[in-house]
This record gives structure tokens, C-alpha cells and sequence, in this order.
């Protein structure tokens, strides 16, 4: 009954809108419930769903996004943190989809690309630069942020070129052995390049990071907002994310419909083919590991102001397999899959498993008693919030037995890892 | 002076990397045992090892609470120690094989792959909460045993522990095994062959889906037995430690040849030699402005380069490509 009420436009746009306003209502009147937030956050998914015209598609998106969800934010912090973390990891998500739902290479190591640009902010905006060149002169001025944006763009994609050079000649379970490999080296790195130079401040990690300029402060004065950075950097740092997220998709979207991205499907279904058609498979793989990383790039750079701080335990091997969970989840090659996939597989573990040993928390506290089982007695070591590895694990097995394509298929269907033919 | 601490530590360092090596080809075998007859990387064998660490601190912290532990001989203890890790570990590995990876085994390469990868990360959490709500702790400690904590003094310079001497005898002892089983038995003869052509061997009335749990079976044993010799040795373990000896005994494997067993023994023991060579030597040569946490970055290293210069490994033949 509600896909028959979602695929007739008018009473579509109504349901999904009143259904946005009371749930945003239902948020602002009990801000704490996390059952409420993650309504508004199903009416978000049931607006893409939705038949209705473009136009007004778009501008119900863009109410959501611009109006009611800083909104929300400013009610519950937290939730605009969560927002910025989906946010992050569909970036993530996206880049790593150009390199394995595109090209077809399985990258294991792709959260190292995120480190990269993360470390090249975390260095030259925080003092810790003055380590390695003497002096004075860092940390640079905040406006150096939105430079480094770009900076962490070059130096993900220099790490991607120097990643796809050698295992070019690799194929399948080999190259993501090796991708695997050079994702914990630079783990590895980032925790002793502490000696002989001081690079990386070793696994203590570095902070203060500079976070980007508030050079709006002054009209909203005029204005007669009080600039607190306290409340203005969640939402300034929601705004850079959903900046980022938006150039994403939109390069993504370009990429996959340019020459390039044909040549990387190609290369996906059938390399040999396609070098016989004439695809330049070095410079195309090249191309796949570079653009890839590139968004890692510029994400970790949003990363490292947003946290002041980074340490190597941010990049480790299960930050690679949750992004690459999040593609599968949502569909290999699927821009529409990587989005619902990071969003899906972030709000559970943010909201919902964080949710849950709230909650046993709170049962532990009150003592209550089941069929005589005290549940004061719960083992304290049980959180449900440290079991993002089963998720991850769980969303990965049971897509590959039940459902290899994704919940939002590409559509174009293929072979390397989708079904045969 | 610095060329008399080199020689003086060099059989200690010997002795490290030997125990490492052994402990690297038990695991290896796994990984290379499934890949002769699956060409599958099964990426959860790290977990399988490290299963059958926690079955054997569970077993031993047991006889330690009922106080059997220093009334029974130590060589039963450890017996039955080991046979129950390999046991549990055999059967969680055939287990997984049979939902996780049999109904993917037509499926293109990289599918088994991922799902194995969600295996690994499955189990680490499972164990995490089989202690958690067990014991409310997942850092485990192997207890001691007085009798393996004794040392034998070579010379005044180098001693060896008891303990290392078990694992040494233990290890050496499964691989003798394993190799007869392999080469000597009818068994052996139907694992070869499902490793060589499973068309062909089963049209010779070889029931290849049971050589194949078979082989896991025997592959998770081994690594089970690993995991319980790796406790013994190291003593600390939680559910994710067997992550990065897994990966070292990948490399092993894929050093030696993957799908050779021979070659994984041989890898085994050179990654461990290499391994321990580098961790004391590298501080010493470089003044120490690279230390032994390199270790790691170290066999990665010698993974991509024997992967991108010579995947066919040490004694390995070339790897068929599959689409």
C-alpha cells in the first residue's frame, strides 16, 4: 500500500512531507529519544524513494538537509556529530567505490588515503611542523584550511599513484592482499615516525589542530547571533560536509558517465577485452587509485579539524573493511548504494549499538529482575557499542550469500563481483 | 664492541626466530592447504588460530580453578590441551566452510573473499562475546606452569626455555604428521588430487565436497594447534591478536609458494628467521632510529614484493588466473 502511495506523485510529496515535519516536531519535543531520530532519519530515505518531480525532489532534499537537520543539530549535538560522521563516510564511501565498484580493484587499505590527508593537515595546522623544519612559523593560519582541502586532494592521489604502480601487474584476491598490506604500513608509519624526526608525534598523535576560519563572525553579529564557536563549528563543520559530499557525488556522477568511467568498467568486466578496444589499462588504473583516493584525501583534512586531534588508532584496518561494508551493503559501482550504505552503516553504529548499551546500561543501574536473573549482573564488559567488527562482518557475509549486488544495484550488472554473464 | 653484542646475541635471536618460523608454518599450512584446493584466500583462518588459543586458556584456567593443574603431569596437560584447541578449531573452520563459503563457490573470485573477510571480523567480536559474557574480561593470560618456565643453560650466554622447547617439539611433531597424512595415506592421495583437477578427481569417486572440509578441517587443526602453542609461548591473548600472525602466516605461505606445503614449512621458517633478525638487528645497525616496531612494515614488505616479483613463491608453480 505505500509503494503504490509513494509512486503516485501527489499524495508521495504529501506523505513524505508531513511526515519529515512531524517527525522533525517529534524530535524537538523529546530530543533524547534516539527511536524519533531514526524516523526522521527513515522519512529521509522514504523522500528518496518517492516518485515525484524533480523540482520538488530537490527542494524537499534541500529543506531537509540545509534547514531541519542543523536544526535538529542544535537541539541534540549529538545527532548533528552524527550527521557530520555519515557525512565523512560518504565521501569515504564514494571514493572507495570509484576503485572497487568501478575499476573493479578490491583496495583493503583504502582508509590509509584518509590517513594521508588527514596527517597533512593534522601536521602543518597544528605546531607539530615546527618539529620538522625548527622555528617558529606553524601552526599556519587557519585559511590555510580551505587550501589544504586541495593539498589533501594532491598528496592522497600522489599516495595512490605510488600505491598503483607496482601492484598494476596484480590482479584480484592479490592485489587486495598487497592494498591490505600498504594500508597497515602506513599505520605502521604514522605510529613510529615519532624518531629519529619528529613527523607524526608517534601513537600519542597530534593536537591542537587548527580548525578553518570563522570569517563569517562579524555579519552574523550584525545580525545579532552570538558567534560562540561552540555552536557555530558543528554546524560550520556540517556545511564543509555537505559541501564535500555534494562535489563528490557530483564528480562521481560526471566520472562514471565520462569516457573514463566506461573505460573503468570495462576494465572491470574484462581487461583483456578491454585493452584490445583500446583502453590504456596503466593510465586508467592509475586514474581509478588516484581519483579514489583524492576524496579520502580532502575528507581526512575535514577529519583532522574536526577532531583537533588524529592518532594512528583512527586509520586502522577496520575503518578500511567498515567503508568497504558500506559499498557492499548499498550495491558495488551504486552512487545511490554508497550513500544509503555509509548512512545505513553509521547511524547503526553511532546511534543505534551506541543506543543499546546506553539502554543496558540503564537496566544494569536499575537492577530489575527477569525470571530471577538480577540484570545488576550483566557483565559490564557487555557493549553493544564495541561490536562494530560483527556488523561490519555480518553485513558482509550475508550480502555476499543473499543479495551480491547491493540494496540499491548499479545498473549496469557485472561480473568481478556481481553474478556471472 | 658493537660486532661482539651482534655475534653475542645471534644464537638467542636464532632460537627466537626458529619458534616464530614453526609457529608461522602451522598457520601457514592453513592458508595454503585451502588454496591448493580452492585457489581461496580464507581470510578467516587468523580468527581460527586464535580460537584455539582462547580454547586452550579456557581449559587451562578451568583445571586451574579445580586445582588439577599442578597435581597432573604436565606433558598430560598440555596434551590435552592441544587436541582440544585442534579439535575446536578443526570444527569451527569446517563449520564456516559450510555457511560461509559453500554456497559462494561458484561465484566469481573476489565474492569468497569478502565473505571470508566478514567471517574474520564476525568472529573476532564472537569470541570478544563469549568472554565478555564468560569470564567479563577478553584479555586472557595463559597461567604458568612452574615445570615450563624452567631454562636449560646452553652456555653462560644463552639459555633455553622449556616452553620453547615444547613448542619446538610440538610444532615439529604436527608437521611430521600432517606431511604423512599428506604423502603416505589414501586420504593424503584425495587431497592431492581435488588440489590437482576436482573435475577429474571426482570422476575417480573422490567425493570432493568432503576432501574439501577435510582439508579445512585438517587446516584449522593446525592453525588451532598454533594458536594453543602461541599462548603458551606469549601467554597474552585477545580476540584480536590472531589478526597479525595471520597475516604474517599469509605471507609465509604465499613466501614459500601457496598451495605447496613444503613451501609453507619453508616460508614459515624464513619469515620468522627474517623477522626475528630484523627486530633485534635493525635498532643495532641503524643507532636506533629504526627499532623493532619495524618488525611488522617488515613482512608487509616482503609480502608486496614476493607478490608483485615472484608470486609464485620460493618453491611454488605458477598461480592459474581465474576471472
Amino acid at each position: 500500500m505505500i509503494k503504490a502511495l509513494l509512486d503516485r506523485p501527489l499524495p508521495a510529496t504529501a506523505l513524505v512531507a508531513a511526515l519529515l515535519a512531524a517527525t522533525t516536531l517529534g524530535v524537538a519535543w523529546n530530543p533524547r529519544s534516539i527511536v524519533v531520530f531514526l524516523l526522521f532519519q527513515g522519512s529521509m530515505l522514504l523522500l528518496y524513494f518517492a516518485r515525484m518531480p524533480a523540482r520538488v525532489k530537490g527542494t524537499l532534499t534541500l529543506i531537509t538537509l540545509g534547514i531541519l537537520m542543523p536544526f535538529l543539530g542544535t537541539i541534540n549535538a549529538y545527532y548533528m556529530e552524527i550527521a557530520i560522521q555519515v557525512g565523512i563516510f560518504v565521501a569515504l564511501a564514494l571514493g572507495l567505490n570509484i576503485v572497487v565498484g568501478l575499476a573493479g580493484l578490491l583496495d583493503l587499505g583504502y582508509v590509509a588515503f584518509f590517513a594521508v590527508g588527514a596527517y597533512s593537515w593534522a601536521i602543518f595546522g597544528s605546531p607539530q611542523a615546527n618539529q620538522i623544519f625548527g622555528g617558529a612559523y606553524f601552526p599556519l593560519n587557519p585559511w590555510w584550511f580551505f587550501v589544504f582541502l586541495f593539498v589533501g586532494v594532491a598528496v592522497a592521489a600522489g599516495a595512490g599513484i605510488l600505491l598503483g604502480l607496482p601492484v598494476l601487474r596484480l590482479h584480484g584476491d592479490y592485489l587486495a592482499l598487497v592494498t591490505l598490506g600498504f594500508g597497515e604500513v602506513i599505520r605502521v608509519l604514522a605510529n613510529n615516525l615519532d624518531k629519529p624526526i619528529n613527523f607524526t608525534n608517534g601513537p600519542k598523535g597530534i593536537t591542537p589542530i587548527g580548525r578553518p576560519p570563522i570569517f563569517f563572525a562579524a555579519p552574523l553579529e550584525a545580525l545579532g547571533i552570538d558567534p560562540n564557536p561552540n555552536v557555530i563549528y558543528p554546524l560550520y563543520l556540517y556545511a564543509l560536509v555537505l559541501l564535500i559530499v555534494g562535489a563528490t557525488v557530483l564528480a562521481n556522477r560526471r566520472l562514471e558517465d565520462s569516457h573514463i568511467g566506461r573505460a573503468w568498467e570495462a576494465i572491470r568486466e574484462d581487461q583483456t577485452a578491454a585493452q584490445a578496444m583500446g583502453v590504456p589499462l596503466v593510465r586508467m588504473k592509475l586514474l581509478a587509485f588516484a581519483c579514489g583516493a583524492s576524496f579520502a584525501g580532502t575528507v581526512g583534512v575535514l577529519f583532522s579539524a574536526k577532531q583537533i586531534f588524529v592518532n594512528p588508532e583512527s586509520f586502522t584496518f577496520m575503518e578500511s573493511i567498515g567503508v568497504l561494508a558500506m559499498i557492499i551493503l548499498g550495491g558495488m559501482g551504486s552512487i545511490p548504494g554508497a550513500i544509503l550504505g555509509a548512512a545505513v552503516v553509521t547511524i547503526l553504529n553511532l546511534q543505534i549499538l551506541k543506543g543499546l548499551s546506553l539502554w543496558l546500561n540503564e537496566l544494569r543501574n536499575a537492577g530489575i529482575e527477569i525470571f530471577g536473573y538480577s540484570l545488576a549482573n550483566l557483565p559490564t564488559q557487555l557493549e553493544p557499542a564495541k561490536y562494530e567488527r560483527m556488523v561490519f562482518g555480518l553485513i558482509l557475509v550475508l550480502m555476499m550469500i543473499f543479495r551480491p549486488q547491493g540494496i540499491l544495484p548499479a545498473k549496469r550488472r557485472h561480473r568481478e563481483l556481481g553474478e556471472d554473464g | 664492541m658493537d660486532l661482539e653484542i651482534l655475534i653475542g646475541i645471534f644464537p638467542q635471536v636464532l632460537l627466537d626466530g626458529i619458534i616464530l618460523g614453526f609457529m608461522y608454518a602451522l598457520i601457514a599450512l592453513g592458508y595454503t592447504m585451502v588454496y591448493g584446493v580452492l585457489e581461496f584466500i580464507n581470510f578467516a583462518h587468523s580468527e581460527i588460530f586464535i580460537i584455539g588459543a582462547f580454547v586452550g586458556v579456557e581449559i587451562l584456567l578451568t583445571f586451574k580453578s579445580a586445582g588439577w593443574l599442578d597435581v597432573m603431569p604436565w606433558v598430560l596437560v598440555l596434551l590435552i590441551v592441544l587436541v582440544a584447541g585442534m579439535v575446536v578449531s578443526g570444527t569451527v573452520a569446517v563449520v564456516v566452510e559450510r555457511t560461509a563459503y559453500r554456497p559462494l563457490r561458484s561465484a566469481p573470485r573476489l565474492i569468497p573473499l569478502i565473505s571470508a573477510i566478514g567471517v574474520s571480523f564476525f568472529l573476532q567480536d564472537a569470541i570478544r562475546l563469549f568472554e565478555s559474557l564468560w569470564r567479563n574480561s577478553f584479555n586472557l593470560v595463559y597461567p604458568t606452569m612452574d615445570v615450563l618456565n624452567g631454562r636449560f643453560e646452553l652456555t653462560e650466554t644463552i639459555d633455553v626455555s622449556v616452553k620453547s622447547l615444547v613448542v619446538i617439539v610440538a610444532a615439529l611433531v604436527m608437521l611430521w604428521g600432517l606431511h604423512t597424512l599428506v604423502n603416505r595415506t589414501k586420504v593424503g592421495k584425495a587431497i592431492r588430487a581435488v588440489a590437482e583437477d576436482q573435475a577429474a578427481a571426482s570422476l575417480m569417486g573422490i567425493n570432493v565436497n568432503r576432501i574439501i572440509s577435510l582439508t579445512f578441517l585438517i587446516g584449522g587443526a593446525m592453525g588451532g594447534g598454533a594458536g594453543v602453542l602461541f599462548g603458551v609461548q606469549y601467554s597474552l591473548i585477545n580476540p584480536y591478536t590472531g589478526f597479525i600472525p595471520g597475516l604474517k602466516a599469509f605471507t609465509a605461505a604465499v613466501l614459500g609458494g601457496i598451495g605447496n606445503i613444503p613451501g609453507a614449512m619453508l616460508g614459515g621458517l624464513v619469515l620468522g628467521l627474517l623477522e626475528a633478525f630484523a627486530a633485534s638487528y635493525l635498532s643495532l645497525l641503524t643507532g636506533g632510529a629504526f627499532g623493532a616496531e619495524y618488525k611488522d612494515i617488515f613482512a608487509f614488505s616482503i609480502l608486496i614484493l614476493i607478490l608483485i616479483f615472484r608470486p609464485k613463491g620460493l618453491l611454488g608453480e605458477v598461480v592459474r588466473e581465474r576471472a
